[in-house]
């Protein structure tokens, strides 16, 4: 394979504690060197001055629809999706039709995947079998055909009993349990958070506490019986609170923050005047929810961000709001969405800002890339900071255009993105 | 001759002063129209104004379908058990056929909040909101301020107390909003479980405590209670519920001598509301119903304008 060389361009990589001007060798699909003034024959030469060269992202909750439901998205139209939001690498959630719930299913998706994708994705699994929250599927051969977490992630594991089993289990196998945290009966019809908006807006509500009572057994599960929780989709400040608790004990739990809970509130709901791409589980909470989470990404409470991708077709979207379905497509915003909220407000840094979409991830769910040490995958991607764009959801290569931002100005984009050394994106323009 | 500076109804939260006082005030003519020996007038004739109920619904169907007919104007109605819904069309599709037949206003009640708000935003006919889910009724609303006004002469300054299922009722919603809007003092009651969370920000207190709601009231609304619902029960039952919140003789004592009593209907008689009381000389329901329609026959006036 040829040799790339990134040049001049701000390398951040919070693995190896680099922030600065360097050049960047690729060689083999490889990182090669990093140092500053690399000169090499035959190199191709990427100018990257101005821009932030950092480890290509590493999303560890998205749902790509395939099998089963490529009307809303599949394995191309979804990792392209990645590609242009300047993620190298995906978790696939197993909820598709049928679910990823056998050694069979997983080793089909591997298929589909070295066929179809053009970022790596590692399929996740699920707990139980048919996603019905009764029985453990067989986790130890959907690991060995290639599932890195499982999960029912879409449901609440419901069963405490269930949820013992699992933890116990998948502590023997030391594979994270990725959770969807919502109690069923408090959560009951709801579409939105209980609250102000939800009393506005006369529309079902879902209680915080749906999220955090869930959270509080979860983390008892995990003291007594073991294993790695993983709380998914964190969204309200009481479960920040447990969580960091939890930690302090030293639990080994980890949990994710979406970059729309990071950025939107409940508010959007009755602003948009109950537009359904606002709809999406768990909801748009409160500013004191956000400013928690918030605070606990930066402090490290929060450990990654992770979109939820959640791609719906039209049509789906486009009902009354108690019939749309939940979910955002949020790949592609994802990067753009947290510099121009969150670095540019300075609440958080760029360096936990890329910590929190790379290294950190890659590391909870023991995959490969996330940094750019020498040896390490030329999974890549080069961004422009100063770079202003607008979000218009018909230029979305992902099947979902249901994003609650569209019109918005972001500052922040993805410019070039290398997988495996190969250039998948360039100047902003697919070349997958 | 007024006109509302709006193509849509869709709720009284938006609903200024002003746009109340012309739709009162025109509901007033229109009640003079209805107290004629035939009470038909060709305002709207030529007109024509879809009926979308996804709910069921008796009086406000009734109501809005008399008053499209004593303006002059064509009905089409569509129901939940007729509508294409029933075999999956999208809201978006059965919209576009109907307006494309040509409506110039539609009247929707539907069981989700917003679902006449995405309406109004994708047709150019006007839309009144019928009842949306649990968010507004303003019609409804309308109609009760028209009824205060009608005894009261103002509504400003004046104790209204609201007794029920707020969590669950459009109706509330909107009486919260105009009545405040209007000046008037709104208390709201009911069991814990059926107050939904930051309702003082409608602009109105809460008590638990119907004696307190009731003591000195101008105006005591009762909102029907819904013993079972989908989601299970929400209070203890029927007899808890008399002890603590039913409006009967001994509590309407407490409010002021000429406290007008008020329900939208329909009532669980015993439940709610005792048959002595809804029956009694200080309710004023079954005026709420006539001026139902004359509030309805105001709004279509002022929207589709009256004139060719």
């Amino acid at each position: 394979m040829q040799r790339i060389l990134i040049k001049n361009g701000q390398v951040v990589d919070p693995a190896n504690e680099r922030d600065g001007i360097y050049d960047v060798l690729l060689e083999q699909g490889q990182v090669a060197a990093i140092s500053e003034n690399i000169s090499v024959d035959g190199a191709e030469i990427i100018d990257a001055e101005g821009c932030i060269v950092a480890p290509g992202f590493v999303d560890l909750h998205c749902h790509l629809r395939e099998p089963g439901q490529e009307y809303k998205e599949d394995v191309a139209s979804g990792t392209r999706a990645a590609i242009r939001g300047g993620f190298t690498s995906l978790v696939a959630m197993p909820n598709t039709e049928p679910a990823i719930d056998s050694e069979a299913a997983v080793r089909s998706m591997a298929e589909i995947i070295s066929e179809k994708a053009a970022a790596r994705v590692y399929p996740a699994g699920a707990i139980t079998r048919g996603q019905k929250g009764r029985d453990l599927t067989e986790m130890g051969g959907m690991m060995q055909a290639g599932a890195v977490a499982f999960t029912d992630d879409g449901l609440p594991v419901t069963s405490s009993r269930v949820m013992q089993l699992a933890l116990q289990y998948s502590d023997m196998l030391g594979v994270p349990i990725s959770v969807h945290e919502e109690d069923p009966d408090l959560a009951g019809d709801g579409v939105v958070n209980r609250g102000r908006i939800s009393t506005l807006l006369g529309l079902p509500a879902i209680p915080t506490a749906a999220e955090s009572a869930m959270v509080a057994r979860d983390l008892e599960l995990c003291r007594e019986f073991g294993g790695h929780l993983h709380i998914a989709h964190v969204s309200t400040r009481n479960s920040i609170d447990l969580i960091r608790k939890a930690k302090d004990e030293g639990l080994k739990v980890t949990c994710e923050v979406t970059p729309h809970h990071l950025t939107l509130t409940e508010d959007l709901v009755r602003e948009s005047n109950y537009d359904t791409n606002t709809k999406v589980n768990p909801p748009l909470r409160t500013s004191t929810d956000v400013e928690a989470l918030v605070n606990a990404l930066s402090e490290g409470i929060v450990d990654v961000i992770a979109t939820d991708h959640a791609p719906h077709s039209f049509d789906d979207k486009d009902k009354e709001y108690i019939f749309a379905d939940f979910g955002i497509s949020g790949l592609e915003t994802a990067f753009s969405l947290l510099h121009d909220q969150l670095v540019l407000k300075g609440d958080i840094t760029m360096n936990r800002l890329i910590a929190a979409l790379t290294v950190v991830p890659a590391t909870i769910f023991d995959l490969p890339g996330g940094t750019l040490s020498q040896g390490e995958p030329a999974d890549l991607v080069i961004l422009r900071p100063q770079d202003e764009w607008a979000v218009n959801p018909d230029d979305f290569v992902s099947g979902g255009k249901n994003t609650p931002l569209a019109g918005w100005s972001l500052t922040g984009r993805v410019d070039t993105v290398l997988v495996a050394g190969r250039i998948m994106m360039r100047d902003g323009e697919l070349q997958c | 001759m007024p006109e509302l500076a709006r193509k849509d109804v869709l709720g009284l939260e938006t609903m200024s002063r002003q746009e109340i006082e012309l739709v009162l005030h025109t509901a007033d003519s229109m009640r003079e129209v209805l107290d004629r020996p035939i009470t038909k007038v060709p305002a709207l004739r030529g007109r024509t104004v879809l009926m979308m109920f996804y709910e069921p619904s008796t009086r406000t169907l009734a109501s809005f379908n008399l008053a499209c007919k004593n303006m002059s104007a064509d009905t089409v109605s569509v129901s939940k058990s007729s509508s294409s819904l029933v075999k999956g069309e999208s809201l978006r599709d059965t919209i576009q056929n109907l307006e494309s037949m040509g409506a110039d206003a539609v009247v929707m009640r539907h069981p989700s909040a917003g679902a006449p708000h995405y309406i109004a935003r994708n047709i150019e006919g006007s839309v009144l909101n019928a009842g949306d889910g649990a968010h507004e009724h303003p019609t409804q609303g309308l109609l009760d301020l028209f009824t205060i006004e009608q005894h009261k002469g103002s509504l400003e300054g004046l104790k209204v107390a609201i007794v029920g299922d707020i969590l669950h009722s459009r109706v509330a919603r909107s009486n919260i909003w105009g009545l405040s809007t209007m000046g008037a003092d709104v208390t709201i009651c009911g069991p814990s479980t059926l107050i939904p969370p930051y309702v003082t920000e409608i602009g109105c207190t809460v008590t638990h405590d119907v004696r307190e709601a009731v003591t000195d009231a101008d105006v005591i609304y009762v909102l029907r209670i819904q013993l079972e619902r989908q989601e299970g029960s929400m209070f203890p039952g029927a007899r808890e519920y008399r002890r603590l919140f039913t409006i009967d003789a001994e509590r309407i004592s407490l409010a002021s001598p000429d406290a007008l009593l008020m329900h939208p209907g329909p009532m669980n008689r015993g439940v709610e509301i005792t048959t002595d009381v809804a029956d009694g000389a200080q309710s004023v329901i079954l005026e709420q119903v006539p001026n139902g329609v004359a509030v309805r026959m105001a709004l279509l006036y002022l929207l589709l304008g009256g004139g060719e």
